[in-house]
C-alpha cells in the first residue's frame, strides 16, 4: 500500500501543468488500452473456442499452430484461450478492490469532514493504523485464515486500500468545505448529508476517479502477485498472475511463452492504468 | 532549529515522544490484528490450528498451553505478546520446533536481500537521476522513458524475466538458491536483489531527476552561478543538498515497501528466507509461523517508516520539531 502513497507523492512533485482541454496522446493510448482490456474481460471468455483447461500432454510447449495461435503450455493447454479466459479472473478482482475501497474511503472521509471533531480524529487514527499494514501482507494473512483464493484476498486488499482514498478525499473535501458556496448552502438550511453528497462529492468526483484509476494498477499487481505465489486463484482456473507462476517451470527449459505472454498483458494493463491515472490526477489537481 | 534554549529542547522532546508514542500504538494495534485473526477463522481456534491433522493429546495440550485457550481473550493476547517480547514466538505445528529458531535461521537471507536491494536503489537510482537531472538530452530522456516503463513492471515479472535472460539464457547468474559462504551468497543474491529493486530504482531515478531540475532553476542557484562560483561547487552545495530531502524520504519509503516484495522474490529464486517460509507456512497451515512472520514484517515496516520520519525532520529544520517558527 505504501507504494501507492509514495508514487502519488512523487507525482505531485514531478507534475507538469497539463495543457489543453483534452487528454494527451499517451493518455488516449492508455484509455484505449484499458477499454480493450475491459472488453476482453467482458467478452473474452465467450470468444474462447478451445477449452482452456483441455490437457494434451503429447503437445507440451508446442509452438504456435493453426488451432493454437500462441502455442501450448506445459500440459499442452491452449495458451490463447487461457489468456482470454484469464482476463476476467485477472481484472474483476482489482476492479472489486477499487470499487469497494473507493466507496468505503469516500464515505468515511466525507462523514469525517462533515461531522468533524472527535469523529474526524478517530477516523484519522484508524486510517493511519490500517495504513501501517502492507496490503500484500494483509492479503496473505487473510488467505491463511480463510483459505486460498481470491475472496479473502479481495476483502483484505479493499480494507488496506481504503486509507489511501480516504486521505485524498478528506483533504479535497476539507478544501471544498471552506469555500463560500458551502456556507451559502448552509444558510439556506440544507442538511450536511445533502451538501456532502449533492455538492461536495460532484466537485471532487474527478479527483476520486483519477485516484481510483491509479489504485487499479496497484490492486492488479497485488492480486496477480498473490496468485503467482500460489495463494490466489487456484489451478486449473486461468489467471494472468497464476500463469506467470506456472510458466516458471517452462522458464528453466527455455520455453518461456506462457510466463512472457501473461507478464506482457499484466505490464501493459498496469502501465495503461498508471499513465491514465497519472494524467487524470494532474488534471484534477490543476483544476483545484 | 535546535537552539540551545530549554523551550526548544522541550519541543524536541515532545516531538520525539509523540512519534515514539505513535509508533508504539501502531505496533500494538497491528499485533492485535495479527493475533485476533486467529479468532476470525471459521470453527474454534484449536480446530483451526490443528486443521484436521491427527494429533496426539499431548500435542493438542501443548498448543492449548501455548495459546492459553482456557483463559479470556484479552489475557491470551497479553500472554502471547508478552512471550514475543521475551523472544518466545511459540512452537511450529509442522516442524515441532520453536518458531523463534526457525525465524533465526532464515532472517539473515531476507535482511541481506533487502540490504543489497537498498544499495542498488541508492547507487543506480540516484546515479541515473543525478545524471539525467544535470545533463538534459537524448540520453537522459531515454533513461526517464525506460524508468517510467519499469515502474509498471511488478516484482514477480521482473524476477521471472531476469531469471530467463541472465540465469537461463546467458548463464551469468545461478537460477536459484543462496550458495555457500558469504561471497557465494552475495553472487546468488544479485539477481533477486535487482528484481526486488527494479521498480524502486526507476522510481527514485525519476524523482531525483525532477528534484534536481527543480533546484537547478531556482533563484539561489542561478545567483550562485552568476556570481561565478565553480559549477561543481554549486551543484554539490546548492542543488544536490536541497534536492536530497524529498529523495531521501522516498528512498526510505520504497525500502519499507520492498519488505513485502521479498515474499515474491524469495519464492522465485527459492531463497530460504522469511518470505518463502511465510508462503509455505500458509500453504501447509502452520499458523504460529504465519503469525510470527507477519508480525516481524509489519513491525519492521512500521519501525522503518518512523525512522524515516524522524530522519526527515532532523535533516529539514522546516519540518518543525514542535511549534517553532520556520
Amino acid at each position: 500500500m505504501t507504494a501507492l502513497a509514495v508514487v502519488a507523492e512523487a507525482r505531485r512533485r514531478t507534475r507538469r501543468r497539463p495543457r489543453g482541454k483534452h487528454l494527451s496522446v499517451l493518455g488516449w493510448v492508455a484509455a484505449v488500452v484499458l477499454a480493450v482490456v475491459a472488453l476482453l474481460a467482458v467478452f473474452g471468455p465467450l470468444l474462447v473456442t478451445v477449452d482452456p483447461n483441455a490437457v494434451d500432454l503429447g503437445n507440451a510447449f508446442a509452438d504456435p499452430s493453426a488451432g493454437h495461435p500462441l502455442g501450448q503450455d506445459a500440459s499442452g493447454r491452449d495458451l490463447f484461450s487461457r489468456l482470454l479466459s484469464g482476463a476476467r479472473t485477472s481484472l474483476v478482482g482489482p476492479l472489486l478492490v477499487v470499487v469497494v475501497s473507493t466507496l468505503l474511503g469516500t464515505g468515511l472521509a466525507l462523514a469525517a469532514v462533515w461531522v468533524g471533531g472527535w469523529f474526524d480524529t478517530a477516523v484519522a487514527r484508524v486510517v493511519d493504523a490500517v495504513f501501517a499494514f502492507p496490503g500484500l501482507l494483509l492479503a496473505i494473512l487473510a488467505t491463511s485464515i480463510f483459505g486460498t483464493g481470491l475472496q479473502a484476498a479481495i476483502i483484505a486488499l479493499s480494507i488496506s486500500y481504503t486509507p489511501y482514498i480516504a486521505r485524498i478525499v478528506r483533504g479535497a473535501a476539507l478544501r471544498e468545505r471552506s469555500l463560500p458556496y458551502i456556507a451559502a448552502l448552509r444558510v439556506q438550511g440544507l442538511r450536511g448529508t445533502a451538501i456532502s453528497l449533492r455538492h461536495i462529492l460532484p466537485n471532487i468526483a474527478g479527483l476520486i476517479f483519477a485516484n481510483a484509476t491509479l489504485s487499479f494498477g496497484f490492486a492488479l499487481i497485488d492480486l496477480a502477485a498473490l496468485s503467482f505465489i500460489g495463494l490466489g486463484v487456484q489451478a486449473p482456473t486461468a489467471d494472468w498472475g497464476a500463469m506467470v507462476g506456472t510458466g516458471m517451470a517452462g522458464i528453466q527449459q527455455l520455453e518461456p511463452q506462457e510466463a512472457l505472454w501473461a507478464s506482457l498483458l499484466i505490464v501493459i494493463t498496469v502501465a495503461a492504468a498508471n499513465s491514465l491515472g497519472d494524467e487524470l490526477v494532474k488534471r484534477s489537481e490543476a483544476r483545484a | 532549529m535546535s537552539a540551545a534554549s530549554p523551550k526548544a529542547a522541550l519541543h524536541t522532546l515532545r516531538f520525539l515522544g509523540g512519534r515514539i508514542g505513535g509508533l508504539l500504538v501502531t505496533l500494538l494495534a497491528s499485533s492485535f490484528v495479527v493475533f485476533g485473526a486467529l479468532y476470525l477463522a471459521p470453527g474454534s481456534p484449536i480446530t483451526f490450528l490443528t486443521h484436521g491433522r491427527s494429533m496426539t493429546p499431548d500435542a493438542i495440550a501443548q498448543i492449548n498451553e501455548q495459546y492459553h485457550f482456557d483463559e479470556p481473550f484479552l489475557l491470551q493476547y497479553v500472554r502471547w505478546l508478552g512471550g514475543i517480547l521475551q523472544g518466545d514466538f511459540g512452537r511450529s505445528i509442522l516442524y515441532k520446533d520453536s518458531v523463534g529458531s526457525l525465524l533465526g535461521q532464515r532472517i539473515g537471507t531476507t535482511v541481506a536481500l533487502i540490504a543489497l536491494s537498498a544499495l542498488l536503489v541508492a547507487l543506480i537510482g540516484l546515479g541515473i537521476g543525478i545524471f539525467s537531472g544535470l545533463k538534459p538530452g537524448i540520453a537522459s530522456s531515454a533513461l526517464m522513458g525506460v524508468s517510467t516503463a519499469a515502474m509498471a513492471v511488478p516484482t514477480f515479472v521482473a524476477a521471472v524475466v531476469l531469471t530467463l535472460v541472465f540465469a537461463v539464457e546467458l548463464g551469468w547468474f545461478p537460477v536459484f538458491g543462496v550458495g555457500e559462504g558469504p561471497v557465494d551468497m552475495l553472487y546468488h543474491l544479485i539477481l533477486p536483489a535487482f528484481a526486488l529493486a527494479l521498480a524502486s530504482i526507476a522510481f527514485v531515478a525519476r524523482l531525483s531527476q525532477a528534484a534536481i531540475r527543480q533546484e537547478i532553476t531556482a533563484d539561489h542557484v542561478q545567483t550562485a552561478i552568476s556570481r561565478g562560483f565553480p559549477y561543481g561547487v554549486v551543484v554539490r552545495r546548492h542543488v544536490l543538498r536541497n534536492a536530497s530531502l524529498p529523495v531521501l524520504t522516498v528512498l526510505g519509503l520504497t525500502l519499507a515497501g520492498m519488505i513485502s516484495g521479498t515474499v515474491v522474490v524469495e519464492q522465485v529464486f527459492q531463497l530460504n528466507g522469511l518470505g518463502s517460509l511465510l508462503v509455505s507456512s500458509v500453504q501447509q497451515k502452520d499458523f504460529p509461523v504465519v503469525q510470527a512472520i507477519c508480525l516481524v514484517y509489519v513491525a519492521a515496516f512500521i519501525v522503518l517508516n518512523t525512522v524515516i520520519d524522524l530522519a526527515y525532520s532532523v535533516l529539514d529544520p522546516r519540518v518543525s520539531v514542535g511549534g517553532g517558527k520556520s
